[in-house]
């Protein structure tokens, strides 16, 4: 079908009118530049979000008490109730998908009243108990020393893990951390570990100034008993969390008390649903880029297909003359579909590169400059390219069909009378 | 080699319906070199349109080379357009961004020829028609009689049966009309048929047969006695 001689004929007529076919050709080129490009920043927006959203397991839900909100069994609404640690045992066992679970705890904190003294320092910090599976549920960077561990919890351990804006607060300049002691409300722990939040949502200067203690000691040491402010439930991965929640709340309501039709009495984020909805969104999104790009090559199409009406109508004689030598309408349709196949498959195909071009820039830009909130490495994967081929063929086709048809629908004897 | 009986053909002209050809009878044989005289209006080319496969005559037969030519579809019709007859043009009808051999070789395209062997029949053809030289030139850079010879090479490279001709001379002045039909001459010499639709009387002398059209119907068909155009170049 594309033998040397096609390609040459092809090649001249298109080359017949260098600046007309340029500017055709510039419809869809910029089509698919748009295509592209909006694609590659809806992925760029959607891995940025990804980014933001490492800070936190997927599949993960946190869940606190809040207050009741039906009376229930003698029990009044509005009332106040607490997790306990047996909670925890009992969720475990009840619910063998669970992966990990992790009571927590929180003191006081960030900018309100001073709590914490280290010498003649003093300062006020978020105080949190959290067990070490903590870690694996909301990632958190240790800068220096540990984590805490089970033989923390075992033993109450009065040791604490701060963060960095503490040590800042704190500590002087090169001043040994690990192993110091701080007091926290009139209770001294041993620093073992620094850490930081490669992530977080707005939060990051209240998690920089938090301080991070063995559930156990922390427990024993404020008084706290086997109260548990919240808890972090993580799936493991073969299950949704989300499945999960509703009969995971059907225990704790049970063991609370509480209405089964309660809702409002837990409050809970799941991260999964709502890593769900961004997922769902950047679909959406990337449905639009299609649709918007789509919309858009279209008018370079229809450009493309105009012009060969022009075409075959300038050519009318030409193509009069090729067929009194021989030529078959079907000759002359498919030279004028190659024409506008080629046509739109080139122009299609420098859109790409251009688009590609761009992207290499920003991610160029973007690296040098270092990273910018929810938006990173703006791509298209292979599919993208091989779709927007595909496009630009059935387009070019399309464009084609109806120059090709007015090609041959006169006589020949008509076509070669024409001026 | 052309056999024509009855041949009637019309046009309609919104209500009206306009009798070009009144039942023509005619035949040509092998090796002729016939003119077709009238003045406008009298269905010369119209007739010479039928004989092309360009047009299609209402009623009658029309045999060409022992094959009868009715209900072509296009396809078969540029089969038999390409295997069967050569035409040349009063405006030349080259394609213009094609080169002079580029031209002559593009019936033998549609043949189906390879490459390598279109470039010989052509480069012979031009030479035939003493263009060699000018085989890479565009249209637009040869004088008219050059195109003119260029369009004689073309309408010969596909070694057709019958040459259709429709006032070849039409748009040349008379020293290049003469050339050209020293041109046709020296092919019809050769053994070639050739029809040549013209109202100049001179060029018609230059053939070997007149026919006379009017208002539809061969008024008078007989044999000249042949001017060569020779003399005149």
């Amino acid at each position: 079908m594309f033998n040397k001689d096609r390609w040459e004929e092809i090649l001249e007529a298109l080359t017949a009118n260098k600046f007309r076919t340029l500017l055709t050709a510039f419809g869809v080129f910029w089509g698919v530049t748009i295509l592209v490009l909006l694609l590659a920043l809806t992925n760029g927006l959607k891995n940025g979000t990804k980014v933001s959203f490492r800070g936190y397991a997927a599949n993960t839900l946190f869940t606190w008490t809040q207050r009741s909100s039906i009376p229930y069994k003698g029990m009044p609404k509005g009332r106040r109730f607490e997790y306990q640690l047996d909670d925890i045992e009992a969720i475990k066992s009840e619910f063998p998908q669970v992966k990990y679970i992790s009571p927590s705890n929180r003191l006081g904190g960030y900018r309100g009243a001073n709590n914490v003294i280290r010498g003649t320092k003093i300062g006020a910090f978020q105080i949190e108990a959290h067990y070490p599976d903590y870690i694996y549920q909301k990632p958190t960077d240790i800068v220096q020393g540990r984590f805490i561990n089970y033989s923390d919890i075992n033993d109450s351990r009065k040791v604490c893990v701060i963060g960095i804006d503490v040590v800042k607060s704190l500590y002087d300049k090169n001043e040994e951390v690990l192993g110091s002691y701080i007091e926290i409300n009139g209770v001294n722990f041993m620093v073992t570990g620094v850490f930081k939040n490669p992530n977080s949502q707005g939060d990051e200067e209240e998690e920089a100034n938090t301080i991070m203690i063995p559930f156990t000691a922390f427990n024993k040491s404020f008084n706290f008993g086997n109260q548990v402010d919240w808890m972090v439930i993580t799936a493991h991965d073969e299950y949704r969390i989300t499945d999960l929640k509703e009969a995971i709340f059907s225990t704790l309501k049970a063991r609370h008390t509480i209405h089964p039709n309660d809702d409002r009495a837990f409050g809970d984020r799941d991260t999964s649903e709502s890593y769900e909805r961004i997922e769902g969104l950047f679909n959406i999104l990337t449905l639009v880029g299609y649709f918007v790009g789509a919309l858009i090559l279209l008018s370079g199409v229809i450009g493309i297909s105009n012009i060969m009406l022009i075409v075959v109508k300038e050519r009318t004689q030409e193509i009069g003359v090729r067929r009194a030598l021989g030529a078959t309408p079907w000759n002359i349709k498919l030279q004028i579909l190659q024409e506008s196949l080629i046509l739109t498959i080139i122009s299609g195909m420098t859109g790409v590169a251009f688009a590609g071009g761009i992207i290499w820039i920003m991610n160029y830009t973007l690296d040098k400059n270092g990273p910018v909130d929810n938006f990173a490495n703006p791509s298209v994967g292979m599919q993208v390219i091989v779709i927007a081929l595909t496009i630009l063929v059935v387009s070019g086709l399309l464009a084609g069909l109806i120059p090709a048809n007015n090609a041959t629908k006169m006589k020949p004897v008509d076509a070669l009378r024409t001026e | 080699m052309i056999e024509i009986k009855d041949l009637h053909k019309s046009y309609r002209m919104g209500s009206n319906s306009l009798h070009v050809l009144k039942g023509i009878n005619f035949s040509v044989k092998e090796g002729e070199l016939v003119s077709i005289m009238g003045s406008s209006g009298s269905g010369k080319s119209t007739l010479l349109n039928i004989l092309g496969m360009l047009d299609e005559a209402d009623e009658g037969s029309y045999v060409l080379d022992g094959v009868p030519i009715k209900n072509l579809n296009e396809k078969i019709a540029a089969r038999y357009r390409n295997k069967f007859l050569g035409f040349i043009f009063q405006s030349f009808n080259l394609i213009n961004y094609k080169t002079a051999l580029d031209n002559v070789a593009m019936p033998l395209y549609y043949q189906g020829l390879k490459r390598k062997e279109r470039v010989e029949k052509a480069e012979y053809y031009l030479e035939k028609v003493g263009l060699a030289p000018w085989s890479h030139h565009l249209p637009n850079e040869l004088s008219g009689g050059q195109k003119q010879r260029v369009a004689v090479a073309r309408a010969l490279a596909s070694d057709p049966k019958v040459l259709l001709a429709d006032e070849p001379t039409g748009a040349l002045d008379s020293v290049t009309s003469h050339e050209v039909m020293d041109l046709i001459q020296g092919i019809n010499d050769e053994g070639k048929t050739i029809l040549i639709v013209t109202h100049e009387q001179d060029i018609a002398q230059m053939t070997k047969r007149i026919v006379n059209l009017k208002d539809g119907v061969i008024i008078d068909d007989s044999p000249v006695e042949q001017v060569r155009a020779k003399q005149y170049v």
